[in-house]
């Protein structure tokens, strides 16, 4: 037997920790709160995003509108006096502002608010877009000529913006577009109860306004390009995608053929989104000649981009049938295609529709391959639904637009009210996604089965 | 074209209803003497009659403009072509005509007479722009000529595109009709159709791979053509110009995307392999059943809401606290902006993968660990992280080729001046943003402007498929060690 070495180690406490334990475990606590700290992180910028977004966009579901009576005078809205609209279409918005202008003028008269503004003055407190408001009124209702209605105006972006805390009188004294003046007479008005500030419709069902009338842009032509969209990846990315899953899944033989389809899937899933706008561009505008900015354009790139999502998801779900629901339609007399689209197929329908509606999510937001598209163009014109003409918006025409795109489209534009409307639109993008999110956890939960 | 597809369909039904009941017929009513079962008699007869007619169909439509193009481009005169601005703005032209023309008929503003009688000398953009359709310019003899002789092929080729779809659907019909009787093997004609169409959907992918790959390679060659490539590929200055002499240099983009992919990994890597560790070696199941979906919630939020999230908050604050008392820029998109939104966009793509990696490191690795008398800390360092590393550098590689592609933080958080810089509170560009500045607007896709687009896109292809193909070659190499 050999002699041991004697430890030379000084002696130890059991109760005490040694300096070498105190550190590792210092060590231990540090990492476990780098961890902690890291999901927190994660957590914090999550909800800095959101307050962030809801902070800026909320606001834009409120606006402010002035009320005053206006006298709707028969010579100048309708000159020719026979009440027919498509005469009275002829006096454009220019004619309708003149009348505003006094009326609103006249109001503060017999209001008794005194005012050294002129009226061009106070004309540029209502929006540009009041008169189209009062003539889109008087031309779907002729019978208000020569009455005195009492409306409710839009105000400006500025003035809105004051009442919402964007515009200060400080600012005011640096902008071009508003003047103190202009503040101070919107907040006696407001004292007096004229200036109302309400939960704005217009936001989600107007379209978009130019530049300088951010107040009346809305996201009405965005949704509808969207929602034309989604119908177009869903009848086409749907079928296809179960369609191609089958095959890979239960029929194809292992193969290079049937490798190099994998490969493909799983590599398609991580091309950057933008080289399929590129993709779209050269086969489905330059080479086939569809309408630039079509939703059908939009819906085959989107589709063409969330297939492999599709397809993944599909494989997984027929992939937890278990093999026994198989065997037992085959023992039965079933024939192979019979017992896929009999008995695998509906079991594995619950995990399809959940993967189906979370492509869909992705496509709904997706912005880079659109831009390349040509979707940011202006769209102020509501489509007609009904059309069956091919070169005008719902599914063939150009002029669509969707509601990533415009909140890109309001981002490029200089007066600052439209990044309140970017952060709106993208609330209402976020309501949407949520709302999808939610059918599919509700889907998994109610349907999916567990083998 | 709607009332060709109901027609087809109709004829479908009807070719269902009568199959079915001649094979039961053949079978003298007793469907047990029959092959299969009535349906399959009936789908077989429907999918024949409508297969064959919707296949030409699809054809036809995709093939009639190209060739009525070619057709009507070869006979304008040469003379003609020379004075014109090039052969495809004239083509362009001549279709606007004729489909205005065409919509002014639908709308009923002319009749189909006077749509052929149309001459010069009758102010046809005046007389379009009555009925509602715009022309860009006054209409040439040539042009109008063409044009009708557009309108006609047009007709033509609808005319015959339906009588050949409704022949081969009758056809088809007919065939499989008389076909039926009771020995007929219709359950496995049926299945083999099924299966063909199935095949032909997941041929899909590679189609559009593909196709990716083809368009931009024809475009590059095209801008090759027009743009050294020495001078693409080793350029160091990007200023495009509209005049012509544009610099074309694809360095400083990359650059800007590199610089930008790498903070924004800087970001998200040690923070989502920080969480992964915490919440697969760490959080009790309650934290982690709330903390990862939260987590995750991240990466299902759309690009452009980063994007507006950079350009609003994440850009001034930096410019405000960081950059402008530093003294480095006073530029509220930078690398560092988009860095760090992408970071945090990257964080969820970084933190489930490494989950999952490290939750596949067997338990015995662990157990083996403690029992030697490792801490937990150490034993996630110096065992678990060296199992899972290949898994996790799969993971990371991802996250790169996410970040290279990645647009919309882009082009809202990092600015459009293409810059060779260190300071990484200056603005600069990425090929993303390129891609998208050259190719929106007015483009005219036979300058090297444009036409730079396809090459960046192309370069940004191969780069992220090269990532890509890496990544789920180290991933799956490495999950095939435990299995």
């Amino acid at each position: 037997m050999t002699d041991m070495p004697i430890s030379t180690a000084p002696k130890r406490s059991l109760f005490a920790a040694d300096a070498r334990t105190v550190r590792r475990n210092r060590a231990e606590r540090r990492f476990r709160a780098y961890g902690m700290a890291a999901v927190g992180v994660g957590i914090l910028a999550l909800i800095v995003l959101l307050v962030s977004i809801l902070g800026n966009g909320l606001s834009s579901f409120r606006q402010t509108y002035v009320s005053f009576p206006i006298e709707l005078t028969a010579e100048r809205v309708d000159p020719d006096g026979n009440r027919d609209p498509g005469e009275m279409a002829r006096v454009t918005t220019f004619g309708y502002l003149p009348l505003l202008a006094t009326a609103f003028e006249a109001h503060l008269d017999a209001e008794g608010i005194e005012t050294d503004m002129g009226v061009r003055e106070l004309a540029a407190m209502l929006s540009e877009e009041a008169p189209a408001q009062i003539r889109g009124m008087v031309l779907a209702n002729p019978d208000l000529v020569g009455q005195t209605i009492d409306a409710q105006i839009l105000m400006g972006g500025r003035i809105d913006g004051f009442f919402k805390g964007r515009v200060t009188m400080e600012s005011a004294e640096r902008d071009r577009n508003v003047t103190p003046a202009q503040l101070e007479l919107a907040q006696i008005l407001a004292d007096r109860g004229a200036v109302e500030t309400r939960f704005n419709w217009d936001f989600i069902t107007a379209p978009d306004a130019s530049g300088s009338r951010p107040e009346a842009a809305g996201l009405g032509v965005a949704i509808i390009g969207s929602f034309y969209m989604m119908l177009v990846v869903l009848v086409l990315a749907l079928p296809i995608g179960v369609a191609a899953s089958i095959y890979l899944e239960e029929f194809a033989p292992k193969n290079r053929l049937t490798d190099l389809i994998e490969v493909n899937i799983s590599n398609l899933a991580a091309v950057p989104s933008i080289v399929f706008g590129i993709l779209g561009l050269a086969v489905f505008i330059n080479f086939m000649e569809f309408n630039q900015s079509s939703p059908l354009v939009g819906g085959l790139v989107l589709t063409l981009m969330t297939l492999p999502t599709i397809i993944i998801a599909t494989r997984a779900s027929l992939r937890a049938v278990p093999p026994s629901i198989r065997q037992a339609a085959l023992g039965l007399g079933a024939s192979k295609t019979q017992s896929i689209f009999h008995h695998v197929l509906p079991l594995a329908a619950p995990g399809i529709l959940t993967g189906t509606i979370i492509g869909l999510a992705q496509a709904l937001g997706e912005t880079a391959p659109l831009l390349l598209i040509g979707m940011v163009a202006f769209v102020r014109e509501y489509p007609d639904l009904m059309s069956v003409h091919s070169n005008s918006f719902p599914l063939m025409g150009d002029g669509a637009t969707a509601l990533p795109v415009q909140v890109y489209s309001w981002t490029q534009r200089s007066d600052p009210a439209f990044v309140e409307r970017a952060s709106g639109a993208i609330i209402v993008l976020l309501v949407f996604l949520l709302c999808m999110n939610l059918i599919a956890i509700l889907l998994r939960r109610r349907f999916e089965r567990r083998w | 074209m709607l009332w060709i597809l109901i027609t087809l369909l109709a004829l479908g039904a009807l070719g269902f209803v009568l199959g079915r009941q001649r094979a039961v017929a053949s079978a003298g009513g007793d469907a047990r003497i029959l092959h299969s079962l009535p349906v399959y008699y009936g789908t077989n007869v429907t999918l024949l009659t409508l297969v064959p007619a919707l296949l030409v169909l699809g054809v036809w439509l995709m093939a009639q403009p190209i060739v009525i193009d070619r057709v009507i481009s070869a006979q304008l005169p040469d003379s003609y072509v020379a004075e014109a601005a090039s052969r495809d703005l004239l083509m362009t032209e001549i279709r606007r005509l004729a489909d205005g023309i065409d919509t002014a008929v639908e709308r009923g503003a002319f009749n189909g007479r006077h749509a052929l009688d149309l001459s010069v000398g009758d102010d046809i953009r005046q007389q379009l722009a009555d009925a509602g359709v715009a022309l860009g310019a006054d209409v040439s003899p040539e042009v109008l000529q063409a044009a009708q002789s557009f309108r006609e092929m047009s007709g033509a080729g609808r005319t015959w595109m339906t009588v050949a779809v409704f022949a081969l659907a009758v056809a088809g019909l007919a065939y499989a009709y008389l076909r039926t009787n009771k020995d007929l093997r219709a359950r496995n004609r049926v299945e083999y159709m099924i299966l063909g169409v199935l095949m032909l959907a997941s041929t899909l992918a590679i189609l559009t791979t593909v196709g990716i790959v083809l368009s931009m390679l024809w475009d590059t060659r095209n801008f090759f053509q027009l743009y050294p490539w020495q001078d693409f590929f080793f350029g160091l200055e990007w200023r495009p110009s509209f005049e012509g002499n544009s610099e074309l240099g694809l360095i400083p983009l990359l650059w800007g995307t590199l610089y930008i992919s790498f903070i924004a990994l800087l970001v998200a890597v040690p923070i989502g392999l920080f969480a992964a560790i915490f919440m697969a070696e760490y959080a009790t199941k309650r934290v982690r059943s709330v903390a990862k979906p939260l987590i995750e919630v991240l990466a299902g939020i759309p690009t452009i809401v980063y994007g507006l999230f950079a350009l609003i908050t994440v850009g001034p604050m930096l410019r405000d606290y960081f950059a402008a008392p530093l003294g480095l820029g006073n530029s509220s998109s930078s690398v560092m902006t988009a860095g760090i939104v992408m970071g945090i966009m990257l964080i969820p793509f970084v933190s489930s993968l490494s989950d999952d990696i490290i939750n596949a490191v067997p338990q015995s690795l662990r157990d083996g660990s403690y029992g030697l008398g490792a801490t937990q800390s150490e034993t996630v360092k110096q065992v678990v992280l060296p199992a899972a590393l290949p898994g996790i550098v799969g993971a990371v590689l991802l996250a790169a080729s996410r970040a290279i592609g990645e647009t919309m933080i882009v082009v809202l958080g990092a600015g459009a001046a293409a810059r060779l810089d260190l300071n990484p509170f200056e603005a600069m560009t990425t090929v993303t943003v390129k891609i998208v500045g050259q190719l929106t607007g007015d483009t005219d896709f036979s300058s090297p402007e444009a036409l730079v687009a396809f090459a960046l896109g192309l370069t940004l292809f191969v780069i992220t498929l090269g990532l890509n193909i890496f990544a789920l070659y180290i991933v799956r190499k490495y999950r095939e060690q435990y299995e």
